[in-house]
């Protein structure tokens, strides 16, 4: 698998049961191994194992600096968020979870919940409801790493003419959250999302009518046919992992300056623009990198 | 709370006010408060007669709107009122009795505990988590001062929310009162019968297809625990009970034996109507919410009052099911208990008694 420095060459996407490191008090029969965010271990080597194909033959992941993210307590893991159907959450859980040995939670938007099924593996595959005390209990209290993308669903709803244009950070509460949590930030900068499937319209009116945050009408769609709804191209994904930031504040606070917190923002907003127009500087070929 | 053990006197005992006395939680509170040597008298209020044996608590036959307490209250001087009659399981009652039971009921209750020269010093609530619904945007725990998510869309939420509401008010009309609040996860136990748990006990068990939900109980000792010590140690204000973890609904209903019957996640009231219309199962709505987004407390707050479940969801889902499976063997575990008036007040009052007829 070809991933960046430091990082155990050549060892098998072996499935490794991982350390416990929720709440273990949970005593009394138990039947399945869900954990209290509702994300099962088991579930995930399942996951994990049918998903390697796609992320070492299909996307061919490449991560650079993955020695940035701590091997243990929390970090908030924030990243740029593009894909009809987001496709660098599932690469940057999976690459993590395998070369790190660790649980990543993803925290997303509430709408996932909605849909039978969907919901269900979402939250057994390590989702989490994107709420500020969901966090920071993951964060703070049980030193998780939690990924986020503060673009929230404006991210993958971009068309592809607007590709690797961040879009507002939301209202900054990320940053809160870190501050509060005393955790550091760590972003990520992910290419080949925007062209794993790119959106070249969106239907307002059939979002409307099906109570989706939008209705994309992607590539994909238009070439591949009813299959390309859920098949993504195979662009050759690359990954880089920025400096952690922490901050000088003390933790617990009930209240962060919020002109200090909409700052850091955009801080980490025009870290990660600068460092994706870097990496397409550098890239010569959407599908070989 | 020095200030108040002092006013009350060292010497003189609680007396304390049951509401509820006739329903499993009136009953069961009289029961442990007895065996308080602190408490000197026991009132207990209630419609129907008492269903479970009681030693020397007394009891008040009153209407279920309570409009004669104001004048029970200054009779007997009753310090500590317990307001364990609040109902949480709209499958009982129509929704006008609910309204009644909880609002009205709480409102009268709440207006004789602050009349003027009051003798009541602390008033405890047994509320429930349904104040916080089950909704796509809740936290995964909510904190005793998270809003819910989404307005109340069932009967029983909606008079809890106004019955916490007046005591709110209550609590700025008469700040020298201890007000306690609690807020119940679902609760399982040996004794108590739920929606939830006589699902559970059923072979087949109702769920929405594609949810699986995480859950959250209390073990019914739990909830009687916790009452007492929060009117022991007399704690103010707003807290969450539940036990420790959760689990999700497939387990839960694995752990219990039961199979689960996926109801469609859309018209689910409409496919659930014939199946609850013949009693396969039940489904109320608020349940029918839950069943899709599960609901979890944050008991940090509870923690540092000292107070910990002994049980955890898991422990209070097998206590749960043990006491299911010695009941199909055996049939109910105790015989019923009657109240009969003459006999009761003969016990408590009569000079030929010298003992305790339940001490041996």
């Amino acid at each position: 698998m070809a991933v960046g420095a430091d990082v155990s060459e050549g060892e098998q996407t072996a499935i490794v049961p991982f350390p416990i490191t929720h709440s273990e008090r949970e005593a009394g029969p138990r039947r399945s191994d869900v954990d209290e965010w509702g994300r099962s271990e088991r579930v995930r080597q399942i996951v994990r194992r049918l998903y390697a194909p796609i992320y070492d033959k299909w996307f061919r992941v490449e991560w650079e600096g993955l020695e940035k993210i701590p091997r243990n307590g929390g970090a908030l893991l924030v990243a740029n968020h593009a894909g009809a159907i987001p496709s660098d959450a599932p690469v940057i859980i999976h690459g993590i979870e395998t070369e790190l040995r660790r649980a990543v939670y993803g925290l997303g938007d509430s709408f996932f919940r909605t849909i039978p099924f969907v919901g269900t593996a979402w939250s057994r595959a390590g989702g989490v409801t994107a709420h500020p005390d969901n966090a920071l209990r993951l964060l703070r209290d049980q030193g998780q790493l939690a990924l986020t993308f503060p673009e929230g669903s404006k991210g993958p709803a971009k068309v592809y003419a607007d590709r690797y244009r961040l879009h507002r950070f939301g209202r900054g509460g990320f940053v809160e959250i870190a501050m509060r949590a005393g955790v550091p930030i760590i972003p990520i900068a992910v290419v080949g999302a925007e062209e794993s499937m790119p959106i070249l319209f969106r239907l307002q009116s059939v979002a409307k009518l099906l109570g989706t945050p939008y209705f994309p009408v992607t590539a994909n769609l238009l070439t591949l046919g009813p299959i390309g709804t859920l098949l993504y191209f195979p662009a050759k994904f690359k990954l880089r992992v920025l400096d952690p930031i922490y901050f000088d504040v003390s933790p617990g606070q009930e209240r962060y300056s919020k002109s200090r917190v909409m700052d850091e923002a955009e801080r980490v907003r025009t870290q990660l623009q600068e460092t994706l127009y870097d990496m397409l500087r550098e890239r010569r070929s959407v599908w070989f990198g | 709370m020095v200030r108040l053990t002092e006013r009350l006197g060292n010497d003189m005992g609680r007396r304390v006010l049951v509401t509820g006395l006739d329903t499993f939680w009136g009953g069961r509170m009289a029961q442990a408060l007895e065996s308080d040597p602190e408490v000197e008298m026991i009132l207990g209020m209630g419609t129907r007669e008492p269903s479970v044996p009681l030693e020397r608590a007394e009891f008040v036959r009153a209407d279920q709107t309570y409009s004669i307490l104001s004048r029970i209250v200054r009779a007997t001087q009753v310090d500590t009122i317990v307001h364990t009659f609040l109902m949480v399981d709209s499958t009982q009652a129509p929704g006008r009795t609910l309204h009644e039971i909880n609002v009205i009921g709480t409102m009268n209750l709440l207006a004789a505990a602050g009349q003027a020269d009051t003798p009541v010093r602390q008033v405890v609530v047994k509320s429930s988590a349904l104040v916080y619904g089950a909704a796509q945007d809740d936290p995964a725990w909510f904190r005793e001062e998270t809003p819910r998510s989404k307005a109340p869309r069932t009967r029983v939420e909606r008079t809890l929310i106004e019955v916490e509401g007046l005591v709110r008010d209550f609590a700025e009309d008469n700040p020298a009162t201890i007000l306690t609040v609690l807020r119940f996860a679902n609760v399982l136990g040996s004794g108590i019968v739920t929606p939830l748990s006589s699902n559970l006990s059923r072979p087949l068990c109702p769920s929405i297809l594609g949810f699986d939900p995480m859950l959250q109980f209390v073990e019914e000792a739990d909830v009687v625990r916790c009452l007492e010590h929060v009117t022991r140690h007399r704690i103010p204000g707003l807290y969450n009970v539940a036990g420790d973890g959760k689990l999700p609904w497939s387990e839960v209903a694995a752990l219990c034996g039961t199979r689960l019957l996926p109801l469609p996640p859309v018209g689910t009231r409409l496919a659930a109507a014939p199946l609850t219309g013949m009693g396969l199962i039940e489904l109320p709505p608020e349940l029918e919410d839950l069943l899709r987004y599960g609901r979890g407390l944050d008991t940090a707050l509870l923690a540092r009052t000292g107070f910990t479940c002994r049980y955890t969801t898991a422990e209070a889902v097998n206590r749960f099911i043990q006491a299911v499976r010695l009941r199909r063997h055996v049939g109910a575990d105790k015989p019923a208990y009657t109240y009969e008036q003459d006999v009761e007040q003969f016990f408590r009052h009569s000079p030929a008694v010298t003992h305790s007829p339940n001490e041996t």
